[in-house]
């Protein structure tokens, strides 16, 4: 049985819907994302997941439950990560996780050990005794990471775990995140970086505007919804001028059918991008058209992503 | 899968608030014991030096210096004081700057939990200063009755009769814009006005009888009486019943403010 399962799941505030109807489910021991753009929705199903916020359509099962009617007893089976740290910047490292697990009822013999495990685990040991206000923005994540583990929960929750991180911390981040999906813990996490969401999950959905467009593997939606390979011609001259050029190149006779050469043809600004299985081919025949330069790369969640959820800003 | 269900409480969330109060207890007592060290030296001993030559403990004082009656008033008027400021910034705090309210929310904790652990602790505090304050009293042979133990559950009564409207006022507010507002023209009017000073018989009818709805009056009115020993009789128990009433009123109102805010 699914450890979280939805159906129809839908949250509005008033006339807006923030989830749309989305259904999804998450196995014990995968790390499962939420890929969208701001205000695509993600937070909002994080909360009703966390039962910190109703639905307000649909049906969703945590650990078998309702959260409606037993929000509670499923919170005590959850750890959570929230989009913004809250921890208590007048407490010391310790008490954080202290106080924390205290909302559990866990009784203080068994908070001790844990804590200095914990500590140990996402590398705050010698901070123990300090202030959390003096830490770094990565240290805080790891400390609220930490804190989400005090209860040994059957499910963590992550909003957007590394927003915010310099590179090193977000890999030491990932680094930890690992770890604990070897150890089997189950994970849902949102994020809208695809490194990450490459990085870490097994399965993904891509929601936008409170829908899901697309779900798989990062693997399976790379081959479902972009080519093998992506071309990217640069220029010095007129972008628009260029893409007139390839898309006529893609007309030639040598080309035979467009379709054949490449599937898409995406305009950016100081160049353009051509989606295709056949990326030599293509390069051999850019000659024909003037170009500064070329590369040719696999196709990434990014290309996925901005194809599905489209480039322009939605706020 | 087997759990066992963690039962929420608002005992858990209360251990929260007193290992902060762990933390900063030393400030908070000292400031309990200066501030009415420093009011009733001025205003007691000071300013009740002429008042008692210029009224000679008459009956507008019902026969009290005023050193007496004034301290027990500024008790009451002390714990307003000290829970609207507990019910004020820390209330917005816990949803918007530490957040801590909404890091409980995500624990087994239940609302309510949140909320009445926090009324606990915001009690819990008004009690302790009020205490403190009675000594401060006792220091200054400005107490004359043995009941005078119960007058500071009376001023945290009276404190909470004001922390449980104003928590459920706060908890609907994106930021602190008005707090200086309420505290200056709701809260201290009513420090002014509502028999801490001088009886409240001394201010125009209309005046009067508004001060009679106030709650810091039915405070004031109850810590006087415990403290000098002289009125106690039934008029009390109305006192406690307009108190507990509004405490009730306030708590069911920040009940649904929470909720809402919490988990919207």
């Amino acid at each position: 049985m699914s450890l979280i399962a939805a159906w129809g799941l839908t949250k509005r505030f008033g006339d807006f819907t923030a989830v749309d109807g989305i259904n999804f489910e998450v196995e014990r021991g995968e790390v499962f994302g939420f890929l969208g753009p701001n205000g695509a929705g993600k937070s909002s199903t994080m909360r009703m997941i966390g039962c910190v916020s109703d639905p307000t359509g649909g049906a969703l099962r945590i650990l078998g439950m309702d959260p409606s009617r037993e929000g509670t007893k499923i919170r005590s089976s959850l750890g959570v990560v929230p989009q913004q740290d809250n921890l208590d910047e007048e407490l010391s490292v310790a008490e954080n996780l202290y106080v924390y697990g205290r909302y559990f009822d866990l009784p203080r013999a068994v908070l001790r050990p844990r804590i200095s495990e914990l500590l140990e685990f996402v590398q705050l040991s010698e901070r123990s005794d300090d202030h959390v206000e003096p830490l770094s923005g990565g240290m805080k994540r790891r400390l609220t990471i930490a804190r989400a583990l005090i209860s040994e929960p059957e499910v963590l929750l992550l909003d957007e775990p590394t927003t915010g991180l310099d590179p090193q911390a977000r890999h030491v981040v990932w680094e930890r995140l690992w770890t604990l999906k070897r150890q089997g813990v189950t994970q849902v996490l949102t994020t809208h970086y695809m490194d990450e969401a490459e990085q870490l999950c097994d399965r993904l959905v891509v929601m936008d505007r409170g829908k899901i467009v697309a779900e798989g593997s990062p693997r399976q939606l790379i081959e479902r919804y972009s080519t093998r390979e992506v071309v990217e011609v640069r220029t010095h001259g007129q972008v628009t001028v260029m893409a007139e050029a390839l898309r006529r190149l893609g007309e030639s006779p040598e080309a035979q059918a467009r379709e054949e050469l490449y599937e898409r043809v995406e305009e950016l600004p100081d160049r353009v991008l051509l989606y295709t299985d056949q990326g030599e081919r293509l390069v051999a025949l850019l000659g024909e058209v003037e170009h500064e330069s070329v590369l040719v790369r696999r196709s990434t969640l990014e290309d996925v992503f901005l194809h599905l959820t489209g480039r322009s800003l939605v706020d | 899968m087997a759990r066992a269900a963690v039962v929420p409480s608002t005992r858990l969330a209360v251990e929260y608030w007193l290992l902060t109060y762990r933390r900063n207890w030393k400030g908070s007592i000292l400031t309990s014991f200066l501030s009415p060290v420093l009011f009733l030296a001025a205003m007691g001993l000071g300013l009740g030096s002429l008042v008692d030559a210029e009224v000679g403990s008459g009956r507008d004082l019902g026969g009290l210096d005023y050193l007496d009656f004034l301290a027990p008033g500024l008790l009451a008027g002390n714990a307003m004081m000290l829970a609207v400021n507990e019910s004020t910034y820390p209330v917005l705090g816990g949803f918007k700057w530490y957040r801590t309210y909404m890091a409980m929310a995500a624990s087994p904790l239940r609302g309510r939990d949140i909320l009445l652990g926090h009324f606990a602790y915001m009690a819990f505090r008004v009690t302790l200063a009020s205490f403190v304050f009675l000594g401060v009293m006792a220091a200054f042979r400005s107490v004359s009755s043995p009941l005078a133990v119960l007058a500071p559950f009376c001023a945290a009564l009276c404190g909470m009769a004001f922390a449980t409207p104003t928590a459920a006022f706060v908890a609907t507010r994106i930021n602190a814009d008005n707090f200086s507002t309420y505290t200056r023209f709701v809260i201290m009017p009513m420090f002014l006005f509502s028999g801490i000073f001088y009886p409240v018989s001394q201010l125009p009818i209309v005046l009067e009888q508004l001060a009679w709805l106030t709650p810091v009056w039915h405070g004031v009115r109850l810590c006087r009486a415990l403290s000098t020993g002289s009125g106690v009789n039934w008029e009390l128990a109305g006192h406690l019943a307009y108190l507990v009433a509004l405490i009730l009123a306030g708590t069911l109102v920040a009940s649904r403010t929470f909720t809402k805010r919490l988990y919207e």
